[in-house]
C-alpha cells in the first residue's frame, strides 16, 4: 500500500500514465478534504448500491399486494409501512432506485454528448454555423423547462420513455452554451494551430483536442444538474406523466399516497424523503466536484 | 447609432425566440395522438359533418399553410376554445393568471427578504458556521421536491398544528364575496377594506408561498453570497476599511451597493422559474392558477388550453429574460458596450 502511495506522490512522474494517475490522486486528496462533498459521494454511492442489490435489499416484491394489510404503519415486518394496496413501501423505494438511476443515466447519456457536440461545433467553426446553432439553443433555453416537458410528455403520451425524452429535449441547451464558451477560449491556442498545421481534420481536432478540455466543466455541470433532472422526473411522475403503475416510481408513489396523507402520512413521506436524499447527494457531490476541478472559480 | 443597432438586434432575437416558441408548440400540437375533429364532433358524427369541421379547422391544408394559419390565429390572440370550460382559452388564462402572479410574487418577496441578508451574512462570515449554515440550508432548498414539501407542510401546519388555512385561495365562507378588480385577492381585499377576507386569503397564501419561496431563497442567497465574495475582495473595500469606516457601512453601503445590479437580474430570472415551479405547487394546494389550469387541461386531453398556457408562460419567461437583460445594461455602465 505504501509503495502505491509513494508511486502516486513521487515528485517526478515517470510516464504519461503515471502523471495522469498522480493528477487523479491529487484531485481525490482535495476532494476527500471536503466533508460536504464526501457526504454527497456517500449518498450517491448509496443509490448505486441500492439499485445494484435491489432484489436482496428489498426482501420482497415491490408489486405484491396484501389487501388485508393496507396502509399499515412502519413496523418490524414492513420497515416503512405499506401503501394503499398493502405493498411494502421499503421494497418499492428500493426497486424504485433503479428507475431513478435509469432516468438520470439515460438523460445524461443523451444530453452530455448532444450539448458537447452542438457547443464545440458552434464554437470551433464560428460564422453562420455558430449563429444558427446558438439561436436554436437560445430558443430552447427561453422555454420554461418543466412546462415544455409537460406539454411534450402530454403530447407523446404518458410513459417513462417519453418523460425521459421530454427532459432530455429541455435539458441540453445549457451544456451547448458551456461547451461553446470553453471552445472559444481554446480555439486560438497554439496547440490547436499546431494540430491544424500537422493536417489534422476538423472532426479529429474537435474530438481529440477540444472535447476533452471541455469535458470537466460539462461533467461538473451535469452532476449539479442531476438533482434537477431527478426532481423534474419526480414531478412528471407525480403528475402521472412518468412511469406508469404498478412501477414503483418515487414521484408516482407520492401522488398515490397523497389522498391518505392526513392520516397515513408515511405513504407519501417515505418516497419523498428518498427523492430528497438522492438529489441532495448529487447537489453536494457537484458542489464538491466544482471546488476540486475548477480551481479558478474557487468557492464562488 | 449603436443604440438603434442594439434595439434592432434585441427585437430580432425576441421575434426569433417567439417564432421558435410557436413552432415548437405547433409541432407538439401535431404530434398529439388526439383527433381534434373527433374532439369537437364526437365519434357518432356523420362523415359529412366530420369533413366540414375538418375543413373549418384547416386540417386538409398542407402542413406549412396550417402553420401560417396557426401563427395568424395566435398573433391575433386566438388560442381556440377550451374543451373543458367551453370558454376561449385566452379568457380562461386571464381568469387564472392573477392567482399565479400573486403566488409567485409572494414567494419572490419571501425569497428576497430572507435570501439577500442570508447571502450577505454568509459572505461576510466566509467558511465559518453562518456560511456553512446558509450553504447547507440552500442546498436543501435545491434538493427537496417542492410538491412533497407542500404536502408535508399541509400535514404539519394545517392538519396537525392548525397554524395556516388549507388548500385553495379562500375559505368557503368567503368565496364570491369579493368583486375581482385586479384578480389579486390580497390587493382586492385591501382596496375594498374587507380585512377579514384579507386575513383569510393571507392564511391560505402563506404556506404555498413559503414552499415556493424556499427555492427562490436558496437561489438568491447563493447568488448574493458569490457576488458579495467577489466585491469584498476588491481594493476599494480595503480602502474603506483603512479609512476607518464602520464594518456595517463597508459591507452594506460599499460592497452590497455594487451587488445590486446583478441581483436585480437574478431576482427577475428566479421570478420566471417560480412561474413554472408553481405548476406543481398549485396542484398540491388546489390553487386555482395557470399551472393547475394547464395540468387539469392536460388530463382532459384539452390541447388548446395546454398549448395556450404554454405559450403564455413562455412569453412571460421570454419577457422576463429580456427585461433582466435590459435592466442590467441600463444599470451597469460597464455592460453598455
Amino acid at each position: 500500500m505504501s509503495g502505491l502511495r509513494a508511486w502516486l506522490e513521487a515528485p517526478v512522474p515517470a510516464s504519461r500514465a503515471h502523471a495522469r494517475a498522480q493528477a487523479w490522486w491529487l484531485a481525490w486528496c482535495a476532494f476527500r478534504a471536503n466533508p460536504i462533498a464526501m457526504v454527497g459521494l456517500g449518498l450517491v454511492l448509496l443509490l448505486l448500491v441500492t439499485a445494484l442489490f435491489a432484489p436482496w435489499l428489498a426482501g420482497r416484491s415491490p408489486i405484491e399486494q396484501d389487501l388485508a394489510n393496507r396502509l399499515a404503519p412502519p413496523s418490524a415486518v414492513h420497515w416503512l409501512g405499506t401503501d394503499e394496496l398493502g405493498r411494502d413501501i421499503w421494497a418499492r423505494i428500493v426497486w424504485g432506485s433503479r428507475i431513478t438511476l435509469a432516468i438520470v443515466g439515460i438523460v445524461v447519456v443523451i444530453v452530455g454528448p448532444l450539448g458537447l457536440l452542438v457547443g464545440t461545433v458552434a464554437g470551433y467553426l464560428g460564422g453562420w454555423v455558430d449563429t444558427v446553432l446558438m439561436r436554436l439553443t437560445d430558443v430552447f433555453l427561453a422555454f420554461p423547462r418543466l412546462i415544455l416537458a409537460l406539454a411534450l410528455a402530454a403530447a407523446l403520451g404518458p410513459g417513462i420513455e417519453n418523460a425521459i425524452l421530454a427532459i432530455a429535449v429541455t435539458a441540453w441547451p445549457p451544456y451547448a452554451r458551456l461547451a461553446r464558451a470553453e471552445t472559444l477560449t481554446i480555439r486560438n491556442s497554439d496547440f490547436i494551430a499546431a494540430a491544424i498545421v500537422q493536417g489534422a481534420s476538423t472532426p479529429r481536432i474537435l474530438l481529440g483536442h477540444v472535447v476533452p478540455l471541455c469535458l470537466s466543466s460539462v461533467i461538473v455541470r451535469l452532476t449539479l444538474d442531476m438533482a434537477g433532472i431527478i426532481l423534474t422526473a419526480a414531478g412528471l411522475g407525480f403528475l402521472g406523466l412518468g412511469a406508469q403503475p404498478p412501477a414503483p416510481e418515487w414521484g408516482a408513489m407520492i401522488a398515490s399516497g397523497r389522498q391518505y396523507v392526513l392520516d397515513q402520512w408515511w405513504v407519501a413521506a417515505m418516497p419523498g424523503a428518498a427523492i430528497f436524499l438522492v438529489s441532495l447527494g448529487f447537489n453536494l457531490l457537484g458542489d464538491g466536484l466544482r471546488d476540486v476541478l475548477d480551481p479558478k472559480g474557487g468557492r464562488g | 447609432m449603436r443604440v438603434t443597432l442594439l434595439v434592432f438586434r434585441t427585437l430580432g432575437t425576441l421575434a426569433l425566440t417567439f417564432f421558435g416558441l410557436l413552432a415548437v408548440t405547433f409541432v407538439i400540437g401535431r404530434v398529439v395522438p388526439i383527433d381534434p375533429v373527433l374532439k369537437i364532433v364526437g365519434d357518432r358524427a356523420l362523415p359529412e359533418v366530420y369533413e366540414r369541421v375538418r375543413q373549418e379547422l384547416g386540417l386538409h391544408l398542407p402542413i406549412w399553410q396550417q402553420f401560417l394559419l396557426y401563427l395568424q390565429k395566435v398573433l391575433s390572440g386566438d388560442f381556440g376554445r377550451s374543451a373543458l370550460t367551453g370558454q376561449p382559452v385566452l379568457a380562461d388564462i386571464a381568469r387564472f393568471f392573477p392567482a399565479t402572479v400573486e403566488l409567485a410574487t409572494a414567494a419572490t418577496l419571501l425569497g428576497v427578504l430572507l435570501g439577500v441578508p442570508a447571502g450577505v451574512v454568509a459572505a461576510v462570515h466566509r467558511d465559518r458556521w453562518p456560511d456553512h449554515l446558509v450553504r447547507v440550508f440552500g442546498l436543501v432548498g435545491y434538493s427537496v421536491p417542492v410538491f412533497w414539501l407542500g404536502l408535508m407542510g399541509l400535514v404539519l401546519f394545517y392538519a396537525k398544528l392548525g397554524w395556516v388555512e388549507g388548500p385553495g385561495r379562500l375559505g368557503v365562507a368567503f368565496e364570491d364575496l369579493l368583486e375581482p378588480t385586479t384578480g389579486l385577492l390580497l390587493l382586492d381585499a385591501a382596496l375594498s377594506g374587507e380585512w377579514e377576507i384579507f386575513a383569510n386569503a393571507l392564511g391560505h397564501l402563506i404556506l404555498p408561498a413559503s414552499v415556493l419561496g424556499y427555492f427562490s431563497l436558496a437561489y438568491i442567497s447563493r447568488m448574493t453570497r458569490s457576488f458579495m465574495l467577489a466585491e469584498l475582495r476588491q481594493e476599494y473595500v480595503t480602502t474603506a476599511r483603512v479609512k476607518g469606516l464602520p464594518e456595517w457601512r463597508v459591507v452594506w453601503r460599499h460592497a452590497f451597493g455594487n451587488c445590486m445590479v446583478p441581483l436585480v437580474t437574478v431576482v427577475a430570472l428566479s421570478y420566471g422559474s417560480l412561474l413554472e415551479g408553481a405548476v406543481l405547487t398549485e396542484t398540491v394546494f388546489a390553487w386555482p392558477g395557470l399551472g393547475r389550469y394547464i395540468t387539469d387541461s392536460l388530463f382532459n386531453a384539452d390541447m388548446n388550453a395546454v398549448l395556450g398556457g404554454t405559450i403564455v408562460v413562455g412569453c412571460v419567461f421570454i419577457g422576463l429574460n429580456l427585461f433582466s437583460d435590459l435592466l442590467y445594461r441600463l444599470l451597469d455602465p460597464r455592460a453598455r458596450t
